[in-house]
């Protein structure tokens, strides 16, 4: 396919990076890996760490389930299952990891195991994630719309359920379960290093909230590389051609059904790794952190940023995920003390999803593609030809006598 | 009725044969239930190299069956379909195109947000490692639709309905068909323009390619076929070379509104 010449979004997307981009880029990488060591370091403000480590697991989700939805078209209401499965294979199988290598004598390498035995956990829950993606996948293939949607929310309930009911005695039911090890690789050695400024009130200690926050990056880093590379790739193209029309896409030849399943297992996978940074980070697992409307909320933040829009599903799971917790942080945060009193700052936190229901309605009525769209997809959303409209309009009755008019403009 | 049905078949003289012994596709005895309903009754077609063959029939006959039997849409519960020899009764919609019989399919059916140019790519998505191949196949069709060349980067659903079946024929060709499947191509177009796909198909023809047409507009479609097949409530009544389908009286009666 020898590069751009077959490449599909080749007309769509603009080659190469102006100085300008560029510039922001560096921008935006250096504020990433820096603002949180600014804002731990003030401890007013060190709460933001915290909520920036909650907003990466979620850009994690979003971008998953982007690929599910954004890219192959395909309503997943049940992501959280992924989720789900990652964090309890993150802590079920991260216990016997650790009671595994007890077994080692040389303590130096035990201990060393001991602590990254998340970063082991990591590609089997991915694994695992990824291989619930194709046992959804494979009963729901014909399955479209609204269908599938239904399905899938039923998909997502069904392994919270498992998880409440202690499902073959591996949960621990709603009681939850703690993830395996407190201090993981590297975190002690990183915190030997205090940086104080007492003028100024800085005082940075490497925090745990940290270290999750710049593991949660580096795995968003690879997600945003991995699927930008699937969107440029064969696969991509037979996504697109799917959603446009499934008909004549397996007439060019695409199998629809493995293009679907291998959407459910590349989408899960994400699911999967954000499960097993939230169990570790968080350090307990319970099936309310995976209810139904976490679902609601990933979908939303794809919608909301823009389907099949990379920096728009970010920048969606940033806002979606950011604002509430946010405005819980700030109301309860010691910033405000003496300023607002507590009893209404909780009261104003608790009408945060009033005032971010009202913005999705807002957004829906006035942006539908997203925020930031990608280019294809707004297209789909905002047919600018009439004619598109026109096709689409087109009853059975028109096509058989020939009663389009644009018929004989040719 | 059905033994009359087999009766005229077997009357249909080696004549119709002549235009060549090498056989592209062939529909042995088709059988293609819609859950209890028979759809295709026995149905026996053969396509040789370079032939142009077309089904006729009213609606509900069971030519678009025959296709969605043909693709893979569709499983046949007796009988056996061959391409070049091989069975791929049993194969799925994909594995068929893979073999290299593509459909052109009813409503031509573009991707309308994709480019005329990404449309053509996408004809050719099989082909991902015959670089040289498609870009020449992209030639050809061009040189056959200069229009779609004045249109390259003008999205699919913009064009006319004229526009847009050629760039679907053109996807088609896009894969290198061994055959080349038209279901309908003269469906909600103007007669001016149905009369300019028809000449398409006959330049394609000339140009080697094999092809299998299905239409309601008979007349046309009898002109341009090198031999037809009749197709009444699932069985095919009546076979021949596509002229003396026309002047058959039968047919004349039945399809073309003559009494």
């Amino acid at each position: 396919m020898a590069g751009s010449k077959m490449d599909i979004r080749t007309n769509v997307q603009s080659k190469g990076w102006s100085r300008g981009k560029i510039a922001f880029a560096i921008f935006l990488g250096v504020l990433v890996v820096f603002a949180p060591v600014l804002l731990q370091g003030f401890q007013t403000m060190s709460f933001f760490v915290r909520v920036l480590g909650i907003i990466g697991i979620y850009v994690l989700l979003a971008l998953g389930l982007n690929i599910v939805v954004g890219y192959a078209g395909l309503l997943d209401l049940g992501y959280v299952a992924f989720y789900a499965m990652g964090a309890y294979a993150a802590v079920i199988l991260g216990e016997k990891f650790v009671t595994a290598v007890q077994m080692i004598s040389n303590v130096g390498l035990r201990d060393f195991l001991v602590s990254s035995q998340f970063i082991v956990m990591l590609p089997v829950a991915a694994i695992i994630a990824a291989l619930t993606g194709l046992a959804l996948g494979t009963p729901v293939l014909r399955l479209r719309g609204d269908y599938l949607a239904i399905v899938t929310l039923g998909f997502g309930e069904i392994i919270r359920i498992l998880a409440t009911n202690d499902f073959l005695g591996l949960t621990k039911g709603a009681y939850g379960m703690m993830a395996p090890v407190a201090q993981p690789l590297g975190l002690s050695q990183l915190q030997l290093l205090p940086v104080a400024i007492p003028a100024i009130g800085f005082n940075f200690i490497f925090s745990v909230n940290l270290y999750w926050y710049y593991i949660v990056v580096l795995l968003i880093v690879l997600a945003v590389f991995v699927v930008r590379r699937l969107d440029n790739s064969r696969l991509g193209r037979a996504w697109v051609a799917m959603r446009e029309d499934e008909v004549a896409a397996s007439s060019v030849g695409v199998n629809i059904m493995t293009s679907k399943l291998w959407a459910f297992a590349l989408g899960a996978l994400w699911g999967g790794l954000a499960g097993v940074v939230f169990a570790n980070a968080q350090g307990f697992v319970s099936p309310e952190s995976f209810t139904f409307m976490e679902s609601v909320f990933i979908v939303t933040m794809v919608v909301l940023g823009g389907m099949g829009s990379i920096p728009g599903v970010i920048v969606g799971a940033a806002l979606i995920a950011g604002i509430p917790e946010m405005i819980r942080g700030v109301a309860q945060s010691p910033l405000l003390a003496g300023v607002i009193d507590p009893t209404l700052a909780s009261a104003i936190s608790g009408y945060r999803y009033l005032v971010f229901g009202l913005l999705m309605v807002i957004m829906m009525a006035v942006r539908p593609q997203g925020m930031i769209p990608s280019t294809r997809r707004a297209q789909e959303l905002h047919p600018e030809d009439e004619k598109v409209l026109e096709e689409e309009d087109q009853s059975l009755w028109d096509l058989k006598h020939g009663a389009d008019r644009s018929e004989h403009d040719l | 009725m059905s033994d009359q049905t087999e009766a005229v078949v077997d009357t249909v003289p080696a004549a119709a044969r002549q235009v060549s012994e090498n056989v592209v596709l062939q529909l042995d005895k088709i059988h293609t239930f819609y859950g209890a309903i028979e759809a295709l009754k026995g149905i026996s077609v053969d396509v040789h190299q370079g032939e142009i063959v077309t089904l006729i029939g009213a609606n509900g006959a069971g030519k678009s069956t025959t296709l969605k039997t043909i693709s893979g849409l569709l499983h046949p519960k007796s009988g056996e379909i061959r391409l070049l020899g091989e069975v791929i009764s049993e194969m799925k919609v994909h594995e068929v195109t893979a073999k290299g019989i593509i459909q052109v399919p009813e409503g031509r059916r573009i991707f309308p947000r994709m480019t005329v140019e990404e449309n053509l790519e996408m004809g050719a998505f099989l082909r991902s490692k015959d670089v040289e191949g498609v870009k020449s196949s992209m030639a050809q069709a061009y040189d056959l639709f200069p229009r779609l060349k004045e249109r390259r980067m003008q999205k699919g659903g913009t064009l006319s309905g004229g526009e847009q079946q050629m760039l679907a024929m053109a996807r088609g060709l896009m894969a290198a068909p061994k055959l080349l499947m038209l279901d309908e191509p003269s469906m909600g177009l103007a007669p001016v323009i149905v009369e300019l796909i028809f000449e398409t198909i006959k330049t394609l023809n000339a140009q080697g390619i094999t092809i299998l047409l299905v239409e309601q507009n008979a007349a046309m479609a009898l002109q341009i076929a090198d031999r037809g097949y009749v197709l009444e409530t699932g069985s095919v009544v009546l076979t021949g070379p596509g002229r003396d389908l026309l002047h058959n009286e039968q047919v004349r009666k039945t399809y073309l509104g003559e009494s």
